[in-house]
């Protein structure tokens, strides 16, 4: 047993391989059983990952899902950001290169429209619950955009590691949901073709969540959702610090 | 040669995140500024068919075409590796935060879709299309 063990450990990635392998094969049994297919396979594994995410939490207390378990480390490793990336990048072989420009300027306004609505929300929430420091409504609201941009405006604007943390929840809260939700929301918000998955990339920004979200719902999309998303934390950074808190500061005063 | 579609693939990615921290640095971002979406750009126009100067070889492009189907089970491996206990224990602050953060930009999809040409839905997915490359031609 510990060999066996020690084995899966040692070969962390490729355990990984075979562990997604797997979940995705456990999936598609449960759509084709339980819904003859309607509900998708991709779908299934992806709220499944995130239930063993749960479970993983639960079980080590760490802040990584199922790869803070030893032997599925190479979980980590296969669904990191540099994994990621890479398969995000490759999606947009193929891809039109007429369809990114046609809707690029929408896409691009979608991106500034999308951190201000979030980051508005966010902070009208954390008014809601009775803060009323502008650094802190300023860092949930700015975590309300994404996991990063919270704690990079919270660090910027020197407020306290609780409301650090808080706006992290935030973010990870929108993330899984965006992931889970979109594919379920998708035909009424017209999520069916490039120009509004270019949108929705640019609304949602979370990277994690449009690439989880548009891969349950249709895997077609995923580059001109993803290409807007890779935008929005850097503009998110860029406007929550400055110009948004200044608003909430005068607006405070 | 595969390993030459794998090597463009990983160049346009560097290249990009390269350029997205160049930028970030630029403007005085601590972060990475579209670092992806300038490597998916550069993918389309080096790879693009029409590019007369550059021609992949059909196994060439296998190098890229099985990372774009490694796509899902790479999103599977990142759902299981989120921090979902913290999103839960964020309290209902970060809950309703989140929630209501998404549930406002999903409201604001169809009327920003509304701004400039109307575009026409995909065509119908064919069955088992995530076992094939996604959008490959």
């Amino acid at each position: 047993m510990d060999s066996v063990v020690e084995a899966l450990t040692k070969l962390n990635l490729i355990s990984a391989f075979v562990f997604v392998g797997l979940v995705i094969w456990v999936s598609y049994w449960l759509s084709d059983v339980l819904s003859k297919g309607k509900f998708h396979g991709s779908a299934i594994a992806i709220i499944l990952g995130l239930v063993l995410a749960y479970v993983g939490g639960l079980v080590t207390g760490g802040e990584k899902g199922l790869a803070d378990i030893g032997l599925l480390a190479g979980v980590g490793v296969l669904g990191g950001a540099m994994f990621r990336d890479f398969a995000i990048v490759a999606t947009a072989f193929g891809a039109d290169l007429e369809d990114f420009k046609r809707s690029g300027f929408v896409g691009m306004m979608s991106v500034v429209l999308g951190v201000a609505l979030s980051f508005v929300v966010g902070a009208l929430v954390a008014v809601a619950f009775g803060y009323t420091d502008p650094v802190d409504i300023s860092t949930i609201g700015a975590g309300a955009a994404t996991y990063i941009v919270g704690p990079v405006t919270g660090t910027a604007l020197g407020a306290s590691s609780e409301v650090i943390a808080l706006s992290v929840g935030a973010g990870l809260v929108k993330s899984i949901l965006v992931m889970v939700g979109t594919p379920a929301v998708a035909k009424y918000i017209g999520l069916n073709n490039t120009k509004s998955a270019m949108i929705f990339g640019g609304l949602m920004g979370t990277t994690s969540g449009v690439a989880g979200g548009l891969a349950a719902t249709d895997p077609r999309l995923v580059p001109y959702g993803a290409l807007t998303a890779t935008f929005y934390t850097g503009m998110g950074c860029l406007l929550a610090p400055s110009v948004l808190y200044l608003i909430v500061r005068s607006l405070a005063a | 040669m595969i390993v030459y579609g794998v090597a463009l693939l990983g160049f346009c990615l560097l290249v990009g995140v390269i350029g997205g921290d160049l930028i970030g640095q630029a403007i005085g971002v601590q972060a990475n500024v579209g670092g992806v979406g300038i490597a998916m750009l550069l993918l389309v126009v080096l790879a693009s068919k029409s590019n007369k100067r550059i021609q992949l070889g059909p196994v060439t492009g296998q190098g890229i075409s099985f990372w774009s189907a490694m796509y899902i089970p790479i999103v599977v491996a990142m759902a299981a590796k989120q921090n979902v206990l913290g999103a839960i224990e964020g309290g209902p602050l970060a809950l309703l935060a989140g929630i209501a953060a998404v549930a406002a930009s999903f409201a604001l999809i169809p009327i920003l879709s509304r701004i400039g040409e109307p575009a026409e839905p995909l065509p119908p997915l064919a069955e088992e299309t995530d076992s094939e490359p996604v959008s490959n031609g």
